[in-house]
């Protein structure tokens, strides 16, 4: 076993030390892409993002409701008039369907965080699971040695329990899923684009049929 | 059931199922299975074996700049693949359609860092329309035609297809198809019927409107289109280095082309104009100049089949999208006959000041070295403005695009947006396979010419008939003048020594001739035009020579130098 394995709370633990903050330009913005479920896609989408040395604060990729078509969650900090191009760069891959950006009003955003401490801390000092009942987090698994906590909330909420169990310098591990997110629109922007493709590939072949 | 080939033969039915019939290429490790199939195809397929993978692909460029066909190279792995990566590059900035069909180790292999093993669709994935790597022999056929049917609709561009070599070897049966659906795919976007009307009441209304004509109206075959569009409204219209053939260079309407070193009067009245036009044309910044200043004044019109390219570099108030062959006809029809004559005629003022002080001394200079701007005048002028102009990249090219004339489409050859040094001399090969009925006029200067000089023997083994007008100075012409200009004249290895051409030339046994003195040139012009094949015409031109009028790096579009001495820093 090497150090890498055993390394301490503080190094293991540490998260989002540098984020970028919020200017009058540069804003965070949630982008959700949907592509055909392809090997090397989510490398043609993360170029888009490369090319202008553009940081992704999280990203999450999973299947949609949709069969053989991946949804992507993509978070990061720019302004309007980059976002507005790199949206319609994405949706110009092959492979992407669709692209759309989206503000924090816009959506409905969930992030998933688990939390691993340790559990000698956590009988010695009461005041950690104090923090964790009133964040509302969930302890899913408790051992000798360490005990896991789940939380789900907006990234804020999940963010501010890693901070406060930092405080309490007992946590081993911390994971943040990342944001997934749903928008507020009463429109489904894929559903017509799927919609539409199919009664054009339908016009495209009627002729062959004479 | 059909008999079971291997996916090396798949490839070839496919690609003959695509109308190729030429195909520029480099064997190796990689790709020989390919090559053997191929040994039995070479009466379909017409194979030009090239001296280094770069030019395969420039040729394929080339190839498909003239004919409007997607241009096809063939390579091995690794080295073979890599070399070609410029030339991908090349083709995605200046919207060109081709195949390139690299070879790749055995899926079994991949990953091990197996001898030339190279992970070339991650490397081109940003550089490409399209990239894939075929892993085996029952998906050839599929990846063939979707290759083609991407590159070539749409905005096109480059295509890699990475042939497994297991998959070359493998059997399976060969089912003839096209691709011309792909539902994630929108190569035209809808047009919305509000643009056109929008449009056309701007253009109606419009008192000083500027056209600017890009490549688009190329790609999109709408030449006819274009020019009912400006003779029915007395639209001027001004050229991007790609859009130079999409005009005639005579056409009443025609302001001469845009940008650094473009014509006074389109840049001058770009900031003058109430309306600017754009159709098929992307704002370079080589045509804008600076952007915070560029053409406040006006409202704008964006043409173009590529959604993202709308608002990208300058906000437009109307956007048409979709394919102007369709797009500026619908405008046309809702167009009232005008033609802003007065407007018009307000370029030519500009048009005489640049004639006196910068073309004149260049295409009738009284005495001195020639310059290069009579000697490409004097080569478009004995080929009847009818020959296809490939350039190299530098001064050569910005003084071919000044003083080449075109009255063809489909007649501009030139690595616009990477600007590719070592473009010219295969993208030229490819052209005259492109349009083997053409003329077509080389100009390069001594840097680019050494950069692919290896070709030379492509152009021997096909007697390939390139006329090579190789404009030499003894510079990095083009970079020489930016240090003159902006780095105090400091001339940082930017002098060249050169070998003796003539004697490279007899080498290969391509005939050639030194002009020096101008009382020669017609001469020796008409010599190689008239000369079967291929020829190398050199000219030894002022070696210090400056392109103007010139738009600074950095400043507004209407201010432009005519000559270097106007600059006092």
């Amino acid at each position: 076993m090497t150090g890498k394995n055993s390394p301490s709370p503080h190094t293991s633990a540490s998260a989002p030390a540098d984020k970028p903050q919020e200017t009058n330009d540069t804003k965070l913005y949630t982008i959700i892409v949907f592509s055909e479920n392809l090997a090397g896609v989510l490398n043609s989408v993360t170029n888009v993002f490369t090319r202008r040395q553009l940081n992704i604060e999280s990203l999450n990729v999973s299947a949609s409701a949709y069969e053989h078509i991946h949804r992507y969650t993509i978070t990061t900090y720019t302004d309007e008039r980059t976002i507005r191009t790199l949206v319609k760069q994405l949706e110009k891959k092959i492979d992407v369907l669709h692209a759309q950006y989206f503000t924090n009003d816009e959506i409905f955003i969930m992030d998933q965080a688990l939390y691993k401490i340790a559990t000698a801390k956590l009988v010695e000092n009461r005041e950690i699971s104090k923090a964790i009942r009133l964040h509302d987090g969930k302890i899913v698994e408790v051992n000798n040695t360490y005990a896991i906590v789940s939380k789900e909330g907006l990234p804020e909420e999940t963010l501010a329990l890693y901070e406060k169990l930092k405080g309490f310098d007992c946590l081993l591990q911390y994971v943040s899923s990342g944001v997934v997110a749903v928008t507020k629109s009463v429109r489904e922007p894929l559903a017509e684009f799927l919609y539409l493709r199919e009664e054009e590939k339908r016009a495209m072949e009627q002729p062959l049929d004479l | 059931m059909t008999q079971k080939i291997t996916g090396a033969e798949i490839l070839m039915k496919a690609l003959l199922d695509e109308g190729v019939k030429t195909l520029f290429g480099y064997p190796g490790g990689a790709i020989m299975p390919v090559y053997d199939a191929l040994y039995d195809y070479r009466d379909r397929l017409n194979h030009i074996l090239v001296r280094h993978e770069q030019a395969a692909a420039h040729a394929a460029e080339g190839f498909a700049r003239v004919s409007g066909q997607t241009g096809v190279c063939l390579v091995t792995s690794g080295p073979g693949a890599t070399n070609t990566i410029t030339g991908i590059a090349d083709a995605m900035m200046d919207s060109t359609p081709i195949v390139v069909i690299t070879g790749q180790v055995g899926t079994q292999m991949l990953g091990s860092d197996a001898f030339q093993e190279c992970d070339v669709v991650d490397i081109t994935q940003p550089i490409t329309k399209w990239a894939y790597q075929i892993r085996s022999a029952k998906d050839v056929a599929w990846a063939v035609h979707r290759a083609f049917y991407i590159a070539g609709s749409g905005r096109p561009g480059p295509v890699v297809l990475d042939f497994a070599k297991n998959a070359q070897l493998e059997l399976a049966e060969y089912v003839p198809g096209t691709i011309d659906f792909i539902r994630s795919y929108v190569p035209v976007p809808a047009t919305a019927k509000s643009s056109i009307i929008q449009a056309a009441d701007l253009i109606n209304a419009a008192k000083r409107p500027l056209v600017l004509v890009g490549q688009g109206v190329e790609l999109g075959n709408a030449v006819e289109e274009l020019k009912s569009f400006l003779e029915k409204a007395g639209l001027p219209a001004g050229c991007t280095l790609h859009g130079l053939s999409a005009l005639p260079s005579d056409h009443p309407l025609n302001v001469g082309m845009l940008g650094m070193h473009g014509s006074l009067g389109s840049n001058k009245k770009t900031q003058e104009c109430d309306l600017l036009i754009a159709v098929g044309m992307r704002f370079d910044d080589r045509i804008t100049g600076k952007l915070e200043t560029y053409a406040r004044q006006a409202k704008k019109i964006h043409f173009d089949i590529d959604p993202s390219e709308i608002n990208k570099n300058v906000e437009v108030d109307v956007a048409v999208l979709g394919d102007c062959k369709k797009t500026l006809p619908a405008v046309t029809e809702l167009l009232k006959a005008t033609d802003h004559a007065e407007w018009r005629d307000s370029f030519r003022e500009w048009d005489a000041l640049e004639k006196e002080r910068v073309i004149e001394p260049q295409i009738h200079p009284a005495e001195g070295p020639l310059r290069m701007g009579e000697v490409i005048r004097r080569v478009s002028e004995l080929s009847q403005h009818k020959a296809v102009m490939v350039t190299d990249v530098g001064q050569n090219q910005m003084m071919a695009a000044r003083y080449f004339r075109f009255s063809q489409k489909r007649s501009v050859v030139t690595s616009g947006g990477m600007g590719t040094m070592g473009y010219g001399l295969p993208a030229a090969i490819g052209a005259t396979f492109g349009a083997p009925e053409r003329t077509v006029c080389l100009f390069l200067g001594d840097g680019g010419l050494q950069m692919t000089i290896e070709e030379l023997g492509t152009i021997m083994e096909q007697q390939a008939p390139v006329k090579i007008v190789l404009l030499n100075n003894n510079y990095l012409g083009n970079v020489r003048q930016w240090q003159q200009l902006f780095f105090r004249h400091r001339y940082s290895f930017t002098p060249m020594m050169n070998p003796d051409y003539e004697k490279i030339a007899e080498a290969y046994d391509i005939p050639a001739r030194t002009v020096t003195d101008r009382a020669e040139l017609d001469n020796a012009i008409t010599e190689m035009l008239q000369t079967q094949g291929p020829f190398l015409l050199q000219a030894a031109v002022m070696e210090e020579d400056n392109v103007m009028p010139m738009c600074c790096p950095g400043h507004d579009v209407d201010d432009m130098i005519l000559t270097s001495e106007e600059l006092s820093h």
